[in-house]
């Protein structure tokens, strides 16, 4: 039916199965992106990662498929952001519909100089085909299909996880469990975690239908009332290989068996994208709910992705926000096994991504209760604001077809220091922002290019000058942790702009990209105090 | 206190007027789908964040106490 192959993992016998034992840093439930990214991460640093993954091939459907700017900036250190762009369809712009016509359209990203789109579509199954590739690529990364999870316990100061393979069970210690195994996750059930949360009354149809024909336009298209479709919304995405992704609306009380079968769906789909040929990848239809767990981190179980939150699909931020809570953990993970953190460092794990799950919880319910108004003052406002969009850009504003995917911002995350004394630029706690270099040669090199991996600062140096002896001496000694310092030049107008950067401003970036200090006026008394702080040492 | 709730019309006979005859003619849900373009309206002219939540909260205050 589907134009994509997919691939058959084996399962191939472990050493554990034969009487082998070797207690591992770190194991990882769950093969799907957030888990793999989890790995690549990992092993970036050093650490070597064994993942655990059910299935015996990749996603089922498209799924996940809005990459965002920041995932793409994440994966582009294992070369797979530029393969997803390859083969995905990269868009910025977005329609918006009130009945068959345009209310309004907008850009996502107006800041056209970064490196990455603000998203490219790609089926999940190529993300993760994408993913895995680079995983074989990295010897410090073992990846076993076909091994189910299948109970955990606390053990010896670490985790005993128990697998089950179809040739047999067998268990296996390691110091720290990252639990990156979806909205079903056996790890949560095992350790019996509450998972409850809101339960949203409506029915979705979702498709992958490869279209044999050219569409008046390839943007994101998002309907309120469509005329060709009698529920309240829909939504339509280009993604790879000339397939649509469409979704529909279908309210509560519906015949899901009935729905999911082609004879019922391709009518509908056709009076959405027009009476081509078509081929059906995939059919299903979802539900969803907006959920978290309490904590991110059960002592030496850490929770990623689907497994710790689910949001509402609209806004692209299931699968994007799991792919940064895989990035922050990643360098935590690494520095304390390493010995240069404590193992509280762990803790601004779920600080700062349990924030951003409930920033996305937030974010998504608005955008559900403005798509299903749940009383009929909700609807009169709802119908309200979409007939005054049309004329009135006011209410643009207010319509509310999904919120899209932005990198959390770890406001008022522990591991900052805020100096203050900056009108703008960028706040601690965000991410460094991807921009060209003007220093650049033939090909264009990016900031984050050369950025991530160890602490790093960013250093203002003023036209033709360089970095002060004693602000240089302070970086350099920062308190035994690798740290590199970058010098920019408040000559360049882009940057300077974006850091709201004079001569002597300085950045302190995690590992992870994101900023931990700055100083509008470097203060090398200060440095060392910012670092430790990162590394949650006091 | 950022909400005015002092005399602020100079004509309050005829505001009034003009508000009750908006709505002759209409349904239900039209009168109610009108008095969210007004809010609305409004709610964007005012910008004052805070005048707008005294005024929501008085209003919700005064059908439904502290419900």
């Amino acid at each position: 039916m589907s134009a994509f192959a997919y691939p058959h993992y084996p399962f191939i016998r472990p050493t554990e199965m034969s009487g082998g034992r070797q207690r591992r840093p770190v194991v990882i439930a769950g093969g799907g992106p957030v888990g793999l990214t989890a790995a690549l991460e990992l092993a970036a640093y050093g650490v070597p990662a064994l993942v655990l993954e059910d299935g015996d091939t990749l996603s089922e459907g498209s799924r996940a498929l809005c990459w965002s700017k920041r995932s793409l900036e994440i994966l582009d250190r294992y070369g797979v952001a530029g393969r997803i762009q390859a083969k995905g369809f990269t868009w910025n712009t977005g329609r918006v519909f009130l009945g068959d016509r345009q209310l309004y359209q907008f850009a996502l990203q107006p800041q056209g100089d970064h490196k990455h789109p603000a998203f490219v579509n790609l089926q999940q199954y190529y993300a993760e085909l994408f993913l895995v590739e680079a995983v074989e690529r990295q010897p410090l990364i073992e990846l076993r299909w076909q091994s189910k999870v299948s109970g955990v316990s606390a053990r010896n100061d670490g985790v005993r996880i128990e697998v089950e393979t179809p040739e047999g069970d067998y268990s296996i210690d390691a110091d720290y469990l990252v639990a990156a195994d979806g909205a079903r996750s056996a790890v949560r059930r095992s350790l019996g975690l509450d998972f409850a949360g809101r339960v949203f009354e409506d029915h979705f149809l979702i498709a992958d239908v490869k279209v044999n024909a050219d569409l008046p336009t390839s943007d994101r298209r998002f309907w309120f009332h469509p005329a060709f479709h009698n529920g309240d919304t829909a939504l339509c995405h280009k993604q790879g290989d000339d397939m649509w992704r469409v979704d529909f609306q279908l309210g509560w009380d519906i015949d899901v068996e009935s729905e999911k079968q082609p004879e019922k769906a391709l009518p509908r789909i056709r009076a959405m994208l027009g009476d081509h040929p078509m081929e059906v990848g995939w059919i299903s239809i979802y539900t969803f709910q907006a959920r978290r767990l309490a904590h991110m981190r059960h002592d030496r179980v850490l929770f990623a992705g689907d497994a710790a939150h689910q949001v509402s699909p609209f806004g692209a931020r299931g699968g994007n926000s799991g792919i940064q809570d895989a990035e922050n953990l990643a360098w935590k993970l690494a520095y304390v096994i390493q010995g240069a953190a404590p193992e509280r460092l762990l803790d601004s794990y779920d600080a700062e991504r349990g924030y951003a799950a409930d920033e996305n919880i937030r974010i998504t319910t608005r955008t559900t209760n403005f798509i299903t108004p749940k009383t009929p003052a909700a609807r009169a406002f709802r119908d309200a604001v979409l007939e005054l969009a049309a004329d009135l850009p006011f209410a643009r504003a207010l319509v509310n077809s999904g919120r899209l995917s932005t990198p959390t911002v770890h406001a008022n995350s522990p591991l900052s220091s805020d100096f203050g004394g900056f009108a703008g630029g960028v706040p601690t706690g965000a991410p460094c922002p991807n921009l060209p270099l003007s220093s650049a040669g033939s090909s264009t090199r990016y900031l984050l290019d050369d950025l991530g991996g160890s602490f790093q600062w960013l250093y203002f140096a003023p036209p033709g000058g360089g970095i002060p002896e004693t602000a240089r001496q302070a970086l350099a000694q920062a308190d035994g942790v690798k740290s590199d310092t970058i010098v920019l030049s408040t000559a360049d107008p882009t940057l300077a702009a974006a850091f709201d950067a004079t001569a002597d401003t300085c950045y302190l970036l995690r590992p992870d990209q994101h900023v931990a200090a700055r100083w509008r006026r470097f203060d090398p008394a200060q440095a060392g105090l910012a670092l430790n702080r990162a590394l949650a040492r006091h | 206190m950022a909400l005015r709730t002092d005399l602020n019309l100079s004509d309050p006979d005829g505001l009034y007027e003009a508000l009750v005859s908006l709505h002759e003619g209409l349904s239900e849900a039209e009168s109610a789908k009108l008095n969210a373009k007004l809010v609305l309206l409004l709610a964007n002219h005012i910008g004052d964040e805070a005048v707008l939540r005294e005024a929501m909260q008085l209003a919700r205050k005064a059908v439904a106490g502290d419900r």
